[in-house]
Order: structure tokens, then sequence, then C-alpha cells
């Protein structure tokens, strides 16, 4: 019912909204919870196994029993939920429910109805037992985004404590984050009737929220929950707003202010709608204006229990009766239910026997739990107060203070004076010199007494005929005031049976009495036992009653059975607010060539190779793969071919010691490689096996090119860096990824070189031998051959990739993808690391014996590869294979066995295509017969055994066809920067207070060296120990040796007053002024990319990415500014 | 409520005795199923279980109870299909409702890679006996109706693999019904006990020190998961294993909603509701070792983020809890089980992130050692030997979690 006057609401607005269909109707202010008191609706679900009806049972994120659902959100408390226009909420019976609405009856309790009803997952497989994506989809989703943020001091909690520690911190000059999980500040002084200084409270809290709101270098966040209290004072916090923000936090202090949660007391029928947490009661009357009930007991073991009945009654709630069993020993031993299982009265036993009393509220206190879940999630250590008898922080793990009710500091007066102490200290301890003194308010509290020691109301006597969960179907409630005492207790009292301690899982005494009886002393084992503090509010209000009924049944104290480990998150938050923005297209980065728009828009088919979208094939208009591959791969095999291979990791191994270097960690020796000449080569793991392959180069005397593959370009450099650092930091080398640096189109087949001499006019391709490598003003040109073919590999940087690109398909060449080099490939008898490899492959068992240095004294593999077992024969190898029927695929992954029928498998198919495949089989030879199994084919196929390489063994083609055409020769390349195509885009979105252009063409190279590089006043950009990028200009002469990586970043500006707040989604680093200054650069994570973040001016950055990534990033920065 | 889901009774909790045939250091689930196998299979009963802490609190209360056997090579589709064939069975052999359900393990592929690694996975386990089916995408949205395998997500879904007999158990239930069990035939289970060191004279353990007393031993058979290699380090003993977190999540209860195991390798997800509603989730490795049994959250928000992909219909599903365990992964990614240079000290370690599966056949194979003194045949190829061999036994593609 809502009071005519008082709380915190509006009652000038009128609010609709329905709760199983019923049209009802609030104020803002209100949250979903008193609205629906004020409404006067009492049952609000059933619980999760017994189907006992359930009512609101406190005002806070902590409720067990009012989990609805509200709109498309499965389960929220209704005590978290404000109050908006048209809000459709339905009951629930403990179950979250996905997919369609509720039927306007919502899940609540039927009279009658069976309870336990509610299946069982993984037992039906119809498709109705499942929940459909996209049924009862919503129009439009949240949005959902994260931030990052660095502090001095961070305030967890808005009461009394919190903002007195803010504002002692944020006064002095610190960075100040303050969070507060509710509407406004203020915690426990919104419910409260005290004065403060003689006003009442709120009036002090809005003078300390406008005092904090003129810091500049404070921050409150109102409606946010920190969730999780990690190592090295990492805090997360949810921030409700519209969609939710998902705050990380890097605090020097934090200070926790997160007050205390009430506790109910164990008797029989503590669960029924009516009975209360006694300061839920108080809040709902005093800021919500709603009277929880017209006749109310009060059974309190605390001082604030009487606090709470004098707040009701002032409110108007009859108080028929306190019960203090401080006073007279007298305690509440059960409830009286009406017609629908709601309370309708209490037994009150005392020394002079039980009596009834009608009430239809039953405020609770049991005592008070200081909120220490945080403290706890921190590693904090706790000890159990006995005077306050609950457990409270004992000794920290971190920078961190708890602060008021947390540390069991109770009383206002009290908790403000903790909290200055606590933000004085912290802002101290955070290196802020300012001191200043704050005078605590006048407060007309009393002092506390301590609560009584009471967790259970000790069971008189089970009734076993009488089955529990019976309650909701109890006829016409007795009348208390003739009632018996057996009676009293109505059908279904069973004692301890019902005497609830977790009213979410329907965890009663009686079974923790059953836990201890079979065996079980760890509180963590009871928990598990019966499912105590296992649901959605993590033991806040089931928790400690649990340990201390525990230790009861066990004859221990409490502080001896100790807590269950407390886990982040500390309220449930949605898998959409952890994932943020990071959905859909966002949700993985994804690398492009500098030819993707090209390849997209002749239709290309696109295959997945770790972060990159390679072309698979090209099919022309109504061309099936299998026929778009054979044009392909007939184009390069007779004709000429072209295939964007800018995806393959490329590294410059530069320094004095290179080649040393290279020996070492290459089976093959690479120092006595001439310069200009390429070498093929694998990378073995210490044990032995094949992990990677690529053709390394000469480029000068100190100066290789190393090449990867596409997968492995970033963890080849990660072991290069490792075990120079690691094991030979003496060697003169260094490592510059020029991955995203060129654009490479191989030119392929035996008509390549007119192509590529028209495409590369300064290179004399008569005199350019196989593996060797020219030097161009376009770039390089490497005469190396994945195909078996006639093939020049041509290298500019990735500025000029797509006209690259182009002039080779106007030339003839006919565009390929993975799929035909594939083939190309396989038919040649080349093996790709990853496909004819999976770890357990050596060079030898590759057959490249001959890649292996006998020589050398080491290198990383090779003495695995004499272990016995490595070194041993039968072990399988390399082979081709021929199906008896030329146009045969076989099944990649097909298992190979001698015989139909046969189990013992010899291997396996590794790459298959029309008529060839290859495969790793031990124990064979050339003719061999065998059967490749598949079980999805359900038969076995015949092969027979052959040498790997099907295609032109004797090597004659790779020459190609003599050069009968001269082709109109390229003059130059016309550049295209990475974002090129989004200039539009970056315009269009500028109109929020942040603004995106692309720096297009910067040219840079990246210098090793000691001392900071420097051309013409331009300094360079540290990237790591004597690791310099220069952007823009050359690098001087005679300076330290660099390397051009000019195409391997696209650069973007960010500016705008709002810049930070982009940067601030997506980059950790502390981006604060005084902290980041103008000038300052560094490298960092943008949008989970690597990025160099460069302040130059106070709201202007210069963003540089990686070019491959540069588009994705776009996109990250549109999608941020939409946001704004 | 669900308290009555257990027997009234499940063990004593006994003071340790100063000497005993075999002690087994690590009351988990492994420690608890070699203890009852060794009782029940081999008669041997004067064996005392060591728990540091509460009897199965490490790994085996915090894993998401995949249970399947679709492993790649030979040996490790013997030992588990062996594990598998013991579950089957299990309930009624510990008479305890292990929550048991066989609703199907979906293993998915999202690159033509992982299409070719299935496909190959599936055929090796049928030519061993392992059911398995390849299943194309159409097919795996058909298993798992709320499975989103569109082309226009960032890692579409190309195929899948099956296991029917995979699924998912009540971890608790395993472990307290092995726990009864060697209870009930005589097995001291002590809690609160830490092993601190280990006697050793002549190159043969004798006994082990811990913080309840001196307690001798004929054999002492390590069990304790990622801590493994500290207990083996105070017997002088470097184990190749690196421990890491590995972090998992539970949401709030729902109706039923996923009616199988769905695990994605690509994008470190795997998924099942339990029995009672709750979603639970595993995400990949934290990359750092720790024996800290809590993770990094940025690991959680990428899980989520990959979660989504595959379910956008969890998008509101809240997590109600989050958790580590600390996993001993091995250099191939294949458990340790066997005999030490150290007489009568044995390991049975490096499980890494696929131990609970392995629990029966695990506890089985290492009784039978224990008991013989020589591994079981279905253990001999996971012996320490390897490492010195190379006779690896390399499982990084089949287990659940990329290492």
């Amino acid at each position: 019912m809502r009071r005519d006057s008082g709380g915190r609401i509006d009652r000038s607005r009128v609010l609709r909204f329905t709760f199983d269909g019923r049209e009802l109707t609030g104020h803002p202010g209100d949250t979903l919870a008193s609205a629906l008191l004020a409404c006067g609706v009492r049952i609000v679900g059933g619980s999760v196994d017994l189907g006992r009806p359930r009512g609101v049972f406190t005002a806070g994120a902590e409720e067990p029993n009012a989990l609805v659902r509200v709109g498309d959100e499965p389960m929220v408390p209704a005590t978290t939920v404000e109050l908006r226009d048209g809000l459709e909420a339905w009951s629930l019976r403990g179950r979250g429910r996905l997919g369609p609405a509720l039927p306007p009856g919502g899940a609540r309790p039927v009279p009658g109805a069976p309870s336990g009803a509610a299946g069982r997952p993984g037992t039906d497989r119809s498709p109705g037992a499942a929940g459909r994506p996209g049924a009862g989809a919503p129009p439009g989703e949240p949005r959902h985004d994260k931030a990052y943020l660095h502090c001095d001091v961070l305030v967890v909690g808005g009461g009394p404590a919190g903002l007195a520690a803010a504002l002692a911190a944020g006064e002095v000059g610190a960075r100040v984050v303050l969070l507060d999980d509710q509407p406004e500040p203020g915690g426990d002084l919104l419910s409260s009737r005290v004065l403060l200084d003689g006003g009442p409270a709120p009036d002090w809290v809005s003078s300390v929220a406008a005092r904090l709101a003129a810091l500049p270098e404070v921050r409150v966040l109102s409606r946010t929950t920190a969730i999780g209290y990690h190592d090295h004072n990492y805090v997360v916090a949810v921030e409700r707003r519209g969609g939710c923000r998902l705050w990380h936090f890097r605090a020097g202090r934090v200070v926790l202010a997160t007050g205390a949660h009430e506790r109910s007391v164990a008797f029989p029928g503590n669960d029924r709608p009516g009975v209360m947490l006694a300061s839920a009661a108080r809040t709902y009357a005093n800021r919500y204006g709603v009277l929880p009930g017209r006749r109310a007991v009060v059974f309190t073991c605390t001082d604030s229990g009487h606090e709470a009945a004098r707040d009701l009654a002032a409110a108007g709630v009859e108080i028929v009766e306190i019960v203090d069993p401080r006073r007279d020993g007298s305690l509440v031993v059960g409830t009286l239910a009406d017609r629908e299982g709601a309370l309708a009265g209490a037994v009150i036993g005392g020394a002079a026997g039980e009596r009834a009393a009608a009430c239809d509220l039953l405020a609770v206190s049991g005592g008070w739990n200081p909120a220490v879940q945080l403290f706890s999630q921190s590693q904090g250590r706790l000890r159990f107060d006995e005077t306050l008898q609950a457990f409270v922080p004992h000794l920290s793990a971190q920078a961190e203070r708890s602060a008021g009710a947390c540390r069991g500091v109770y009383g206002t007066a009290a908790a403000v004076a903790d909290g200055f102490a606590a933000g004085s200290q912290a802002a101290e301890l955070a290196g802020v010199r300012e001191r200043e003194v704050f005078r605590v308010p006048e407060c007309d509290e009393p002092a506390q007494s301590p609560p009584a020691a009471l967790w259970t109301v000790p069971a008189r006597r089970p009734s076993p005929d009488r089955p529990a969960g019976a309650a909701g179907t109890a006829p016409a409630a007795p009348d208390p005031s003739d009632s018996t005492a057996e009676a009293a207790h109505g059908p279904g009292a069973g004692g301890d049976a019902e005497a609830f301690v977790d009213l979410q899982r329907d965890v009663t005494v009686a079974d923790l009495g059953r836990a201890a009886g079979a065996g079980l002393r760890s509180v963590e084992h009871v928990k598990r036992y019966t499912t105590a503090g296992t649901g959605a509010e993590q033991g806040k209000t089931s928790g400690a009653t649990a340990v201390g009924v525990v230790a009861a049944l066990l004859g221990v104290e409490p502080g001896q059975v100790g807590t269950t480990t407390f886990r982040p998150p500390y309220t449930p938050v949605a898998f959409g607010v952890l994932a943020g923005r990071d959905r859909g297209a966002l949700s993985d980065p994804i690398r492009v060539t500098a030819m993707h728009d090209l390849h997209v828009a002749r239709g290309a088919v696109f295959e997945d190779v770790g972060q990159w979208k390679r072309p698979r094939y090209f099919p022309l208009d109504g061309e099936s793969m299998a026929e778009a591959v054979e044009r392909e791969r007939r184009a390069a095999r007779t004709g000429v071919a072209a295939i964007d291979a800018s995806t393959l990791g490329k590294i410059e191994v530069v320094g004095r010691d290179a080649g040393e270097f290279l020996d070492r960690m290459y089976p093959n020796t690479l120092s006595t490689l001439p310069v200009g000449s390429c070498r093929y080569s694998v990378m073995c793991g210490a044990d032995g096996m094949v992990l990677d392959d690529g053709v390394i180069t000469r480029l000068a005397e100190d100066r290789y090119l190393v090449t990867t593959t596409t997968g492995n370009a970033a963890a080849v450099l990660d072991r290069l860096e490792e075990w120079r650092q690691t094991e030979w930091p003496d060697l003169d080398v260094s490592f510059t990824s020029v991955t995203d640096h060129w654009a490479v189109v191989a030119v392929v087949g035996p008509r390549a070189r007119p192509v590529a001499e028209a495409l590369v006019t300064d290179v004399d391709f008569a005199d350019f031998p196989f593996m060797t490598c020219r030097e161009s003003r376009f770039g390089r040109v490497f005469r190396i051959s994945f195909s078996g073919e006639l093939a020049y590999e041509i290298n500019v940087p990735r500025w000029f990739g797509a006209a690259l690109w182009e002039a080779a398909l106007e030339r003839g060449a006919v565009p390929y993808g993975t799929e035909t080099m594939h083939v190309l490939r396989a038919e040649k008898g080349f093996a790709i690391v990853g496909q004819e490899t999976d770890g357990t492959v050596t060079p030898q068992d590759l057959g490249m014996s001959w890649i292996v240095s006998a020589r050398k004294p080491d290198f990383v593999g090779r003495r695995s590869h004499s272990r016995p077992d490595t070194a041993r024969p039968g072990r399988k190898r390399l082979v081709g294979l021929v199906p008896d029927d030329p146009r045969e695929v076989l099944t990649e992954g097909a298992q190979l066995v001698a015989s139909p029928g046969g189990r013992r498998m010899l291997g396996h198919v590794t790459s298959a295509y029309p008529g060839v495949a290859l495969a790793m089989i031990r124990d064979v030879r050339a003719g061999d017969r065998l059967f490749a199994f598949d079980a999805r084919r359900g038969c076995e196929v015949p092969v027979t055994v052959t040498d790997p390489v099907f295609h032109d063994p004797q090597n004659a083609r790779r020459d190609g066809d003599p050069p009968d055409v001269r082709l109109e020769p390229v003059r130059g390349y016309g550049a295209r920067s990475a974002l090129a195509g989004f200039g539009g885009r970056f315009a269009a979105a500028g109109s929020c207070g942040a603004m995106i252009r692309e720096v297009p063409l910067v040219p840079m190279r990246e210098a090793r060296g000691e001392a900071p590089v420097e051309e013409r006043g331009r300094k360079g950009l540290r990237l790591g120990p004597d690791w310099w990028l220069v952007v823009g200009g050359r690098l001087v002469a005679g300076g330290p040796p660099g390397v051009d990586v000019s195409g391997q970043r696209a650069v973007v500006r960010l500016s705008g007053p709002r810049a930070g707040d982009v940067l601030m989604t997506g980059c950790r680093i502390d981006l604060h002024p005084a902290v980041f200054t103008v000038g300052a650069h560094t490298r960092t994570l943008l949008a989970r990319v690597p990025v160099v973040l460069h302040r130059i001016e106070p709201d202007a950055y210069l963003i540089l990415v990686c070019s491959s990534l540069a588009g994705y990033l776009a996109e990250w920065l549109l999608d941020a500014l939409e946001g704004l | 409520m669900s308290a009555r889901a257990h027997p009234d009774f499940l063990w004593r909790n006994p003071d340790p005795r100063p000497s005993y045939d075999v002690v087994i250091v690590g009351g988990g689930g492994h420690g608890l199923a070699t203890a009852y196998y060794l009782a029940e299979n081999h008669g041997i009963t004067d064996v005392a279980v060591l728990e540091k802490g509460w009897l199965a609190g490490g790994n085996m209360a915090r894993n998401t109870t995949v249970i399947r056997s679709n492993y790649l090579w030979d040996e490790s589709a013997a030992i588990y299909e062996h594990s598998l064939k013991l579950w089957e069975g299990l309930s009624a052999e510990l008479d305890y409702d292990l929550m048991f359900s066989q609703r199907g393990v979906l293993n998915l592929a999202h690159s033509l890679h992982d299409v070719r690694e299935g496909r190959r996975r599936v055929n090796a386990n049928v030519l061993n006996g392992v059911d398995a089916e390849w299943l194309d995408a159409d097919e795996a949205r058909a298993f798992c109706p709320i499975l989103e395998v569109g082309g226009h997500t960032r890692h579409p879904v190309l195929g899948a693999t099956l296991q029917r007999r995979g699924g998912i158990a009540k971890h608790d239930h395993v472990a307290w019904g092995y726990a009864r069990g060697a209870d009930a035939l005589g097995v001291d289970l002590i809690q609160g006990c830490e092993v601190t060191g280990f006697e050793i004279t002549g190159g043969r353990v004798r006994a082990v020190l811990t913080s309840l007393g001196r307690i001798a031993a004929g054999t002492v058979a390590l069990a304790a998961a990622g801590h493994t290699s500290v207990l083996a380090a105070r017997a002088g003993l470097r184990l190749p294993l690196q421990s890491h977190p590995l972090q998992a999540l539970v949401s709030e209860l729902l109706e039923p909603v996923l009616n199988c195991v769905v695990m994605s390798n690509a994008v470190h997800v795997y998924v099942s509701q339990a029995h009672k509603g709750e979603l639970v989730m595993g995400a990949g490795i934290d990359p750092y070792t720790s024996y800290g049994q809590r993770g990094s959250f940025h690991v959680i928000e990428e899980q989520m983020s990959a979660a989504l992909e595959l379910f956008p219909i969890f998008k509101r599903v809240r997590v109600v809890r989050t958790w580590a365990g600390i996993v001993d992964v091995s250099p191939d990614a294949s458990p340790i089980i066997g005999t030490t240079p150290v007489d009568g000290l044995l390991v049975n370690a490096g499980w890494g992130t696929g131990g609970f599966k392995a629990t029966p056949g695990s506890g089985w194979v290492y009784a039978d050692t224990i008991a013989s003194g020589r591994p079981h045949p279905l253990a001999e190829p996971f012996g320490l030997e390897r490492f010195t061999t190379g006779a690896l036994i390399d499982e990084h593609g089949a287990a659940a979690v990329a290492h």
C-alpha cells in the first residue's frame, strides 16, 4: 500500500506496468519490488524445488525470492529493477526463461499443482524443449560497451562511509572514482530518518554530492556495481546506462565501503510472503513511501530492528509486537499462512509458552553481515567477530582498506568518520601530499548494543506426517486468536524442514543437519551437499546463517567453520555485458590484404586462416568450386595465373650475427647462403618436430628475409625473440616484422615471365635463376615456386599492392585462391605445415632428410632427432596416394588400413584432390594397395601408394615457356592507403565531439640502436629496448641500419574533446593528461589490436596500426563514435 | 533441498594411523577413485588418502564435467574409452546417482583445418571402437537447435564431430561416491592433512611427512593434479608439467534450453546445461603459470564474446559465479602415469584440462599399477620415459582447450 506522502518517489507521475499480465502502476523512483508491494502484490514467485509461494524479502541486490522475468531479461531481482513505463514482468519458479515470453499467468505457484515439475535439460530432444534463437527476439538490442580507467583512489559504495572517503580523497586532489549501485548516492541514508547536523540525512548527502561534483578529478558513477576485485587492484564494475558499460579500474588504493547485509533467522515458516528483513521493510516505508504491511511483528536480535519498528510505526504500520530474544528470550517459532500461503500471523514462543499474533508483516533482523565479498575476492582474510557475531575483514592482501559497515563499524557518525579516515589515508598512500581535516556531522542516533547470537530457532517437534511444500494448499488460515500451538504452524509445518536458511535454493536447517550427519565437516561440502549459497544471491542472505547453523551442529564456533570462498561476480552479470561490443564483425579482429576489396569485388569465396581472410577461389558466373579450381589450376599449369600471397609472414633478420643465429634456429645452413639467394627451410621445435616452414633469402651480408606460414607469423617471431633473448643475448641480431609492409603477388605458370617482365620493368629476367631474388625500384622479386611451375613472387610496399594485382590480371594472369594453390603444391608433393604435419612429424618423416645438416654442431631440435622414438624405423612418412578412379576425391582425414574391414590404422589422408592425395603412413612402399576408411561415406576406397611427387618429378617445367610476347610494361603503380575506402564514413561520423581521419601514406622506418634516432628534429618513437620507429622523413645517413616499414602501419588521427572517451572504451593504459602527456607515445592494445598510440595534442592522438588490421580498427572506431 | 539427492552417510573422519600399505596424496577424484579400486579390485584396504583441504575440493569441484572418449591416438582412445565404459556402469557400481547423462558431445569445426582434423579423429575413433560421427553444419544445427552456424558469424560452424555416448555427470556425486565406497571398504580419508615432505632412504620412499605428523607407507601414490610438480619437487623430482589456471563459470538456473554438450576448441568455448538448470561453461587456459585458483577476467570476457557468436540466445543470461582450477599440462597434453626414479613413489598427473572424464579409468589403472608394481597395460604408454625416448602422445589437437 502506498503512503500518502514521504519517500523519494515522484507521485506526480504515474508509470504503468504489468505483472503476470495484471496492469499495475507505480511512480518514478520506484523499483519493481516497491511498486509491487505498493500495489499489494505479496506473492512474486514460487520457490525452485518446493514450489512454495515467496514474496519480496529484501530491498537490494541480495534478493533471494523476487526474481522475475522483465521483458526479455530471463531472471532479474525485482528489487534492482527501476520501474519504467510499459515494463512487463512475470513471476518465475526459480529458473529463468529464455526465448518466448511467459503466458500472462506467469509461473506463480498454482494451488494444487504438483511441485518439482520443472523438466531436466537434456532429457527431451524435441524441438519444443529447446528455445530457438530469434523466437521472441527483441526489436533492438541494448548497446553494451567497456571502459578502462586508472585512478588514485577507487571508492566502492556511496553510503555515508563511501561518500566521506571520496570527499576526503577528492578534496586533497586525488583522482577519485566513486561507485554506487543505486540511482543516487546515499546508501542507507536514503532509507533513514536520522538527522545529521539537525537536518535530514539526504540533505547531507546532497551537499557532499555537490562538493564531489565540483571536483574535476572526481568521477561519481551511479547505478554502477563493482562485481570483481582482482589482483593488482583491478576492479571490474557494471554501469547500467541504457545498455551496460563494463568498467575496468586500476586503482592506486581501494576503499571498500560496501555496507552490510541484514540476515534472517532460520525459524519454521520463515519463507512466507510477508516475512521480510527489517531493514528492507524500513526502506520500503521511508525511501519508497510504501507500507509493506498493515500489522507487523518485528523479530529482532539487533538494535536496528527496533529502529525499523520505530520507522514503520511512524509510517503508519501497526506494530503488534517486538520480539527480541535479548530482552526476555522470546522467539518467533512459527508462522501462520492465509489461503494462498502468505503470512497471516506469527507464533511467538517464550517463557510463558507460545501464542499467535495476527500480522501481515514479519520484519526480521537476525544481525548484520558486513559485505565482505569484494574484500574476500581481493584475497583479504576474514575473522569472526564475537561481539558483532559476524565475519569482518582481518588482513588485507592488496592496497585496500574497508570503511564503515563493511568492516563492522555501524552507526552513521562512526561510518562517516571511518570514511574520512579511509579516504585521507588512501589519498596519502596514493601519493597526494595535501592534508585536510573533515568534520563529522552531529548525528541523533542512539548508541548500539551488540546483537544476539541467534542463527536458528531450535526445532520443537517435527511433524513427519505432513509433507513439506504443501503450504500453498493450506485451507483457510486459522484465526490466530484462538489457534492452538499446533494449529499455529498450519499444515506443512515441519520444524527444521521448514526453517529456511537459503530461500532461493530451498535449503532448510534440516538439510544442513543431514549434511552434518553424513560426515561432512567442511562448509564447502555442506554447501555442495545442500546447494546452500549457490543461487544468484551467492549466499548474501544465506551464507552466514548456514555457517552459524553448521557451527551449532558441529559444536564449534562460526569462526572455526569459516565461510565458503567468495568469487566474482558480486552480482550476476549478463553474458552480453561481458562481451560488450565484441560481437558479430567485431567479435574477433579481421586481417585483410591490400587487394581485399578487389577480391570482394571479383566475387571471391573466402576462407579464414587465423585472423586473415584469404580468397579460397574466384568462381565465375555459375561455376562450382570444383569447376573454378580446375579452371584456375589449368591456367597455372598451362598459361599464367596469379595469387595474392601477401599473408605469408615476413620477418627481416638483421645484424652481424644474423647468419649464425639462423643456423642455430633452422636445421640447414643459412650462413653460407650467397647474397641474393633463397633457401627453403623448416623450423623445428625442441622436440624435433616441424613447426613451420618458409623461404629464407639473404638480402645483404647482415640481412635476411625469413618467410613463415600465414598462421604462424607471430608465433615464429615470438620464438626468434625468445631464443635470442633467453639463450643467446650475446648475438647481434634483431627482428622486424614486415608482413604488412609488403604486398605480394605470385605470378605463376609457364607463361609467367612476360607478365612479370611487364610488372617489374627494371629487372633482367633473362638472368634470373631459380631460388634467387632481385631488388627493383618497385620492390623485390623472388624466383621461387610453390607449384612446380615458373613463378615470380613480386613484393611491393602495401600501398601499391592493389595496383600491382590489377596490373597482373590486366596482363592475362588468372586469379586463383588457396584451394588451387593447395592442389598445385600437392601435385608437386609439397607438404603444408599444419596439414601434412600435426606436431608429430620430423623433417625426415617428410622426406626432407636433406634439409637437416649433419655438419652443424647444434640447432634447435637436433638432439631430439636422435631420440630412440624419433630415430626409429617404421615412422609414418609422407607418400602419395592414387585412387583407382581418377575422378575420385578421397576424404581428407580418412584413415588408411591394409585390408577392407581392417582396424589397424597405418596412417591417414592429409590432402586430397581429384585423383591425387598425400598421406602420412608407416610401413608402406610405392605400389602397396591400401584402403581409405571414411566412416561418413561408409566405405573403404582402394588406393595405391605412390611417390608424393605427381607432377614433373624432373623439375623440367620450372623455367616455363620461352617468352614470346612483350606485354605493355607498367610505368608505375598508384598508391592506395589502407583506409582509402573509409574517407566518406570518417567524414560523416565526425559530429559527436570526436573525429577520425586517416593520415595516408606516411613513410616509416624501424631502426635499432641505443641512442634515440633523430632526423631533422624528428625524434624516433621508442618501441622497445634499442628499438625505434621513425615516422615521416628518412634515416640519417650513417645512423643505425633500419628497415623500411612504410607499408606496415596505417596512421589514424583521432581528435576532438571526446577523443579520450573513445580511447577509454578500448585501451587499457592510463590516458590521464598528467600521465600520458602531450608528445608521449606507447605501444598498447586498442580494440584488441596492437597499436602505437601517440598523443600529439591535448585532444588529438595518432594511432599507428598494422595495415592489415586498419580496416577492423576503423570499423571499431566508427562504432565507438556511434556510441558516444 | 538437494541434500535429499545424497545418502545419509558419506564417510568417517578418522585420525591418521602411523603407517599404511599405501598412501595416496591428493583426495580429488583420481585419488579417491584410486583408493576405491585398490580396495575393491585388489583387496588392498590399508590405505590412506591424504587431502590438504577438503575432499574433492580441487579440480574435481571446479571442472565442467564433460565426459567423452573421442581422442585421436590409439593409446588415448584406449584409456579414455575404458573410462567411458566404467562411467556407463558407475552409478550402479557406487550405488549413487551420479547424474551421468549421455546427451552427446559436439566438437565444432570453424575452419577447413578443423574439418580435416575432426574427420580424421572421427575415423580413428570408429576404427578404435569409439562411437563418433561427423556432422555437417546443418546436421550440427539439427542436433543442437540453438546453435548459430550461419555464415554471417565471424567464425561460422563448418561441421562438428559428435560422440553420442559423451555427456556430463555431477562432479561432487562422483567424488563422494568413490569416497563413500572407499571409506566403507576401510580406506581412511584424512582431510586437512598436507604432505610437506617425503622420507626417502636408499632410493626408496619410506614415509610422508605431513601437517599431522609422519605417516609411513609402503607405496606413496601422488594424485595431486595441478600441485603435483610442487609435491614431486619435495621428493627431488622435476616433472615436465606446467600448472596454469583454467577458468569456468556458471549461470543462474534456467529452464531447459541446451540439450547437449558443445565444445569449440577454436574459439575457446565449451558449454552444457547442468541438471538443475545452470549453464556451465569453460574458457581457454590462462596463459601464465600459477597455483592461484583464480584467473584473469579478460579471459572470461573473451570467452563470452565467442560464446555469444555460437549462442546468441544466451546474451541475457547472467553469470553468477566464476572460478579457476589449476591444470597440470604436460608437453604432449597427455597424462603421466607410472613409476618414478624414486622406488615406491608413483605419479599420476598431467591430465591437464581433461581429467574429470578420466576419473574412473585413471583410478582403475593407477590402482592396478600400485597393486602390481608395474604399469597397467593401458597406462604403459603414458610413462615418464616417453619424454626421453620421444614416444610422445600428442593430443594438443584433441584436448578441449587450446594450449
